[in-house]
């Protein structure tokens, strides 16, 4: 343990080293470890932030869910309504068109019926006076007796 | 933990010992005052240069390439360390625009005591016995072939390193409380500000400027002389190797046990002695701060 010269020069390469380490390694660390920590802190308030609007969308998105359930169920309600009312209409139609051919149909068969017992009539008043005429074995003249057969005609309708 | 048995005739243990105690300084010959300021220990002042270099350029690339993003495993591995010393430094050193300059510092001290300590776990015949080489194929002869590999058990370059943390308090004491600031206080602090007391006042604060300056040093030279002479003692053991013969092998497979717990110890001192340097060196400028 003898001192020697060699104590001077440590103290300058001590020193020297010293400034270095200073000067050139540690700013750029300490810099890139604030930075660092600066994001990190930058990173959490975002996710806080992130956080705190993804529950206001939450409540948002289920205010609208909820408007549109309910202007939908008005919607189907009023469709619901306007259904009734044209099955409704529909039915109407259908019973008044059903009337009215109920209506023609019996007329044209009280027609036909008319026309047959017209028909009828006319051929009744021929039979008839071939019937009298084979009945009585003599020649009735239609002409003269038409009155008469008038009155059989009228008496049969 | 290599031994001396190649020799054909192998020095005595306490030549063994001896010479490799011996630094090499540039006359070559082994320094024969107590205090000599013409010599200079070339081995010590190379390792520790060296070790520097490493230091400071491992340090640098981690500065050059350092990220605020991801940080690589070497990048977060410095990263460790800086935020280490800097805690340290916060909890001690009050003033921000002084912490950056003494944080740096320990920081420098820390990796570089702790390279240079950690030349104790390098066997302690390895670097000497290529330089015995060396010295002589260049025709010189190899017993003046002298080597020392661990810089920290040269008293030097400890000394050299407390004087510089010593210069360092001085510099912030007249920096922080101005120069006639500092005079009153070394006068008038620890026992009272009285005309009566001021001799007394300034030696006691001059003991302890040196008191704390020799204790800083002596400590970690100490702690790794003493280290790198129990690995040499264990060496010996090997050393006494005289043949296969039970002895031989008894101290053999002693010297493989007690080299290894020694050495698995040592790491332990290694990085207790730098971390207490470091933390001593922030106490020390710490104190150049504050007021008594």
């Amino acid at each position: 343990m003898n001192l020697n010269a060699t104590l001077i020069i440590q103290i300058v390469v001590f020193l020297t080293f010293v400034w270095f380490t200073k000067s050139f390694v540690w700013p750029p660390i300490v810099k890139a470890l604030d930075e660092r920590a600066k994001k990190i802190a930058d990173g959490l308030a975002a996710a806080d932030k992130a956080k705190a609007d993804l529950a206001n969308a939450e409540k948002k998105s289920g205010e609208e869910l909820r408007a549109a359930r309910e202007s939908a169920s008005e919607l189907r309600s009023g469709a619901e309504k306007q259904a009734a009312r044209l099955v409704e209409d529909a039915r109407a139609e259908a019973n008044r068109i059903i009337a009215a051919a109920r209506d023609a149909a019996t007329a044209e068969a009280g027609a036909a019926a008319q026309k047959a017992k017209d028909a009828l009539r006319d051929q009744v008043a021929v039979l008839a006076v071939a019937g009298a005429e084979r009945i009585l074995r003599r020649e009735i003249n239609a002409e003269v007796h038409a009155d008469l057969l008038s009155n059989l005609k009228q008496e049969l309708s | 933990m290599a031994s001396g048995t190649e020799l054909a005739h192998g020095p005595t243990p306490g030549e063994y010992i001896a010479h490799h105690l011996t630094f090499l300084n540039n006359t070559g010959e082994p320094q024969a005052q107590l205090v000599n300021w013409g010599l200079v220990n070339l081995d010590s002042l190379f390792y520790s240069v060296i070790l520097g270099m490493i230091t400071v350029f491992v340090l640098y690339r981690a500065a050059a390439k350092a990220t605020s993003g991801v940080p690589g495993r070497f990048q977060a591995a410095v990263e460790i360390l800086v935020e280490m010393v800097a805690d340290q430094a916060k909890g001690l050193i009050h003033s921000e625009q002084s912490r950056r300059y003494v944080a740096p510092l320990a920081l420098t001290v820390f990796l570089w005591i702790l390279l240079m300590n950690a030349m104790d776990l390098l066997p302690v015949d390895l670097l000497p016995r290529i330089w015995e080489g060396i010295y002589a194929s260049a025709g010189h002869d190899p017993h003046h072939a002298y080597m020392r590999v661990v810089p920290t058990a040269d008293i030097n370059v400890t000394m050299g390193m407390s004087i510089a943390v010593l210069l360092v308090c001085l510099f912030y004491n007249v920096k922080i409380k101005g120069i006639g600031g500092w005079a009153h206080e070394l006068i008038s602090a620890p026992f009272g500000d009285k005309l009566i007391l001021a001799p007394f006042n300034f030696l006691m604060n001059i003991i302890e400027f040196l008191a704390k300056t020799v204790s800083h040093g002596m400590r970690l030279f100490g702690n790794m002389f003493a280290g790198e002479l129990i690995f040499m003692l264990i060496a010996l053991m090997g050393a006494a190797w005289t043949g296969v013969n039970a002895s031989s092998i008894l101290l053999a497979f002693g010297h493989v046990v007690a080299g290894f717990a020694w050495a698995v110890f040592h790491i332990l001192v290694i990085t207790l002695q730098a971390f207490i340097f470091m933390m001593l060196t922030l106490v020390y400028v710490g104190q150049a701060h504050e007021s008594h």
